[in-house]
């Protein structure tokens, strides 16, 4: 099957911290791959949320909603920033 | 403080569906009348929700079609084969009907005036909907930056806003192209293939005029149209993407 992108839980990622994420820059740990956050595949077809890095696919997300409660493993993130708005430009 | 002060969550809101257009046999145009929005960026999305009799609820994104200048927001929705939602919103919904959504979202794949341009929109079937948004605010705002457009859809007919594109081409700024990938109409002059390298060669600026480029479509529809423009020579930080699960490239 096709992933999708981080574009997709955009809605999901602004619940968890509380403002926009999207264009946040996400490092991989694994291969050091740093993109936008739209930038990750996003596979929501199993119980929860798990997003790979683009370039080497690791695991750098997962969020569960546990009894309406977001759990969130950041496991394969090195760093996770919020963009400044020129950045992107 | 200060920032913990802007935090909040997205918070759903009822609207009020104001008007309804079919704009293929296969997608619709819901206009809505939401009393607590707050104003949107063009490309950005909202999430839907459906709430069934036994309290069940299904959630799906949908890009806004409006611009932030226009009176309603107006989502497009195409009806999936076996869709949980769509088939709802583009079959059933009817005006003065109420939709529950959240948004604005998104800050990523989002266009304004001040990010300049030249603009390359490279839209496969229905990613040609955040598209129309931003070329809605590019005339409301009188914006000069230069746009050109390649769609790519199955046929004519099934072609979302074709009134609407041409008419955009008419205006000196917008270029747009077209590629039918499984029927053509008598004597069509436009490309009839599927989205490939030669093809964005002969649309796209040059990468040395630094184009900002937006693609949108279905997985492999973008796969192929921003891998082949890295490989033209654009820069891979001036391609923005978003994918969805639908079909119709």
């Amino acid at each position: 099957m096709y992933g999708l992108d981080g574009n997709a839980i955009a809605g999901t990622l602004f619940d968890v911290f509380g403002e926009e994420m999207t264009a946040a820059w996400a490092h991989c740990a694994h291969c050091g791959r740093i993109s936008p956050v739209a930038e990750v595949w996003v596979y929501l077809d199993g119980p929860g949320i798990v997003a790979r890095c683009w370039q080497c696919e690791s695991v750098v997300m997962v969020i569960v909603d546990r009894r309406g409660v977001a759990c969130v493993d950041l496991m394969g993130l090195a760093s996770f920033e919020q963009a400044s708005p020129s950045a992107l430009a | 403080m200060e920032r913990a002060a802007v935090r909040r969550r997205l918070t759903w809101q009822a609207g009020t569906v104001v008007d309804l257009v079919s704009e293929t046999a296969q997608t619709r145009s819901i206009a809505l009348e939401l009393p607590k929005w707050a104003g949107h960026r063009s490309g950005q999305h909202v999430d839907v929700r459906l709430t069934a009799d036994d309290d069940y609820q299904a959630q799906r994104s949908y890009s806004i079609a409006s611009a932030p200048d226009d009176d309603h927001v107006v989502l497009t929705v195409q009806r999936l084969k076996d869709g949980e939602v769509s088939p709802f919103l583009v079959d059933e919904l009817r005006i003065g009907d109420e939709l529950e959504l959240r948004g604005p979202i998104g800050g990523y794949f989002v266009w304004e005036d001040s990010l300049g341009g030249p603009l390359l929109l490279v839209a496969g079937g229905s990613g040609i909907v955040p598209f129309r948004s931003m070329l809605r605010h590019h005339r409301a705002v009188h914006s000069t930056v230069p746009v050109r457009l390649l769609c790519s859809v199955r046929s004519l007919p099934l072609m979302i806003y074709r009134d609407e594109l041409m008419q955009v081409a008419a205006y000196d700024a917008f270029d747009v192209s077209v590629t039918l990938t499984q029927e053509q109409p008598d004597g069509w002059r436009g490309y009839r293939r599927r989205i490939d390298m030669e093809m964005l060669a002969e649309v796209a600026w040059s990468p040395s005029e630094q184009p900002l480029v937006y693609v949108c479509g279905p997985t492999p529809f973008v796969e192929t149209a921003a891998n082949s423009l890295v490989e033209l020579g654009h820069a891979a930080s001036r391609i923005r993407t978003e994918r969805f699960g639908g079909t119709g490239a």
